[in-house]
């Protein structure tokens, strides 16, 4: 691999060969060479594994033989799978959907703080921000349960404040999109973090200057400028929820927080002949996403968020 | 009054941005608090007789399978970071210096594992190993699972640090007679090494932290956050937050090292 490098550098090195041009150069076999190892991991471990799941998605089980399937284009999976778990969906896209828009409200003024206000303290914040992700995530999301747990000091005190109508935190979907926004926060804080930091400072004393109130000067000058960060950190933080079982499972009840992620985890692992449903309901939590995602991008995006 | 007012209106981005940090170590602090707890069955309520105790500190291998879980899963991150490493540097290498046919369809390829949600990766996996590879699930699997999703993220973070560097760098170099192999070790690769050295650490956290797709792939192999999540419903050991406090600790030390490391050299240059 090394050989390979090195042969790359000699080749793009080369005076007589390559006119000194900045960006890419056009040159045979090289760039292929470099790609194969890593494009047929994906294509092996990705692609290859998709096809399946999309194969798998619409077997037939033989008739009889629950566990036992033959090859099939069975489109019924996909029907009886979206009628029996689409409130399942709706309940996935819209936890993710709030925690993400929880995530931007927490993170925006912490991105802001870290790039205009922190001046020397500014490196010591950004490692604050991306410490606490050591730590395991079922740990955390496990001391969660313990903080939001009726006998933990946040229940207690606003049950003694009769403000929790139910009196529970835990086992509600409160819990489980209060853990997916802890949870996905720092991608969220991080994308903005590195919009603002490239912003010029002069351009918000500009804003300031023109337009007087800070508001303004937000709504015109910072979060434009804040833009791609902003894009990419909601779909950083909106994939990763939307796929997410383990915070309903962890924080959330046994009926009526479950989201796609537990079904498909469940169908795969507990169910006997859930297969073909869970391979449906994966392909269409996957569809669905990417379908999401480029609109948005097409939207609100730039080139540069891939 | 109107001072005070004043004060936290000046202020108020930086008052959120430490509330939000508090907010971040909270569950941090809950696992630390926890590592000191005299528990008897399961480590959820804290037991007030006999605690804090530091026994668990002293002996954190104590509780069954915690300390073979860790091992496994610095295992399966050692060799993952490192094929992982490999494997996406050449491609970020290909994509920023070469222009070829197929160069929008590979980042494309690159780009879609980081936006397919993890149970869909997961999924896919389990079943290529069961009904196409005919694989017995288990430690490899994990190792090929854990590898392919961490090259995407190794390709994006070299990339970046690629395309930040001056070219003119290399022709001075080749301008100079270095030739291109004196080039490559001495001018490309240290100004790529800072990328090559985050995205080896990005991937290492992200198998060490990985239990969604592990847990569909691994078969009776345990991990580190399986082993957390299987025991959960019989009882958390503390000595795991022995070890995931450890990990934190050991990995903020690392940053600060690097970071310390890092003003000094630029000291010196200036």
């Amino acid at each position: 691999m090394t050989t390979a490098i090195a042969a790359s550098a000699r080749e793009a090195g080369d005076p007589q060969l390559t006119p000194p041009r900045r960006g890419g150069r056009r040159r045979g076999w090289m760039p292929y060479v470099l790609l194969l190892p890593g494009l047929l991991w994906l294509t092996l471990f990705f692609i290859v594994p998709l096809v399946q799941l999309g194969s798998a998605s619409l077997q037939s089980q033989w008739p009889g033989a629950p566990g036992y399937y033959y090859r099939d284009v069975n489109g019924a999976n996909y029907l009886d799978a979206l009628s029996a778990y689409g409130v399942h969906f709706l309940r996935s896209l819209a936890f993710a959907g709030m925690a993400t828009v929880l995530c931007f409200a927490i993170a925006f003024p912490l991105a802001y703080a870290m790039a205009f206000k922190a001046g020397r303290w500014r490196n010591v914040m950004l490692i604050l921000v991306v410490a606490p992700f050591f730590t395991s995530f079922i740990l955390r999301t496990i001391a969660w349960r313990q903080i939001l747990a009726d006998e933990g000091p946040l229940a207690r005190t606003l049950n003694a404040l009769h403000l929790l109508p139910g009196g529970h935190i835990t086992e509600t979907w409160v819990a489980v999109v209060a853990g997916l926004t802890y949870n996905f926060l720092p991608f969220m804080v991080l994308p903005i973090y590195t919009s603002l930091e490239r912003a010029d400072p002069r351009l918000l004393e500009a804003g300031r200057d023109l337009y007087a109130d800070r508001l303004t000067t937000l709504r015109t000058v910072t979060i434009p400028l804040a833009a791609p960060g902003i894009l990419a950190g909601t779909l950083l933080t909106f994939i990763p929820a939307a796929g997410d079982y383990v915070n309903a499972e962890l924080l959330g009840s046994d009926t009526s927080t479950k989201m796609v992620g537990n079904v498909i985890n469940s169908q795969f692992f507990t169910v006997l002949g859930g297969y073909p449903t869970a391979a449906a309901l994966s392909i269409s939590l996957m569809v669905l996403i990417l379908v999401l995602v480029l609109g948005y991008v097409r939207r609100f995006g730039t080139e540069e968020v891939l | 009054m109107t001072r005070a007012r004043s004060w936290v209106s000046d202020h108020i981005a930086m008052i959120i941005a430490v509330a939000v940090l508090v907010y971040l170590f909270l569950p941090v602090l809950y696992t630390f608090v926890f590592s000191f707890n005299n528990y008897r069955r399961s480590n959820i309520e804290w037991v007030s007789d006999g605690s804090p105790t530091l026994k668990h500190w002293a002996n954190p291998c104590g509780a069954p399978g915690v300390c073979p879980a860790l091992v496994e899963s610095i295992k399966i991150g050692a060799i993952a970071t490192l094929v992982a490493t490999a494997l996406g540097t050449l491609i970020a290498f290909a994509l920023v210096r070469y222009v070829f046919r197929g160069r929008s369809s590979t980042n494309v390829l690159v780009f879609l594992p980081m936006a397919t949600p993890e149970v869909v990766l997961g999924a896919s996996l389990l079943t290529i190993f069961i009904q196409g590879f005919r694989m017995d699930l288990g430690f490899w699997t994990v190792v090929i699972a854990h590898i392919m999703f961490c090259i995407s993220f190794v390709v994006v973070t070299v990339k970046a640090r690629l395309q930040s560097l001056d070219p003119r760098l290399e022709e001075a170099a080749s301008d100079l007679y270095a030739n291109p192999t004196t080039t490559f070790l001495r001018i490309t690769f240290p100004l790529a090494l800072p990328g090559i050295v985050a995205a080896a650490l990005l991937s290492f956290s992200l198998s060490f932290d990985d239990f969604i797709i592990t847990n569909f792939v691994s078969g009776n192999e345990t991990t580190f956050p399986k082993f957390v999540y299987v025991s959960y419903t019989r009882g958390i050991p503390a000595q795991a937050n022995v070890i995931g406090f450890s990990m934190f600790l050991i990995a903020v030390l690392c940053v600060i090292a690097a970071q310390v490391i890092g003003s000094r050299r630029r000291g010196v240059a200036a």
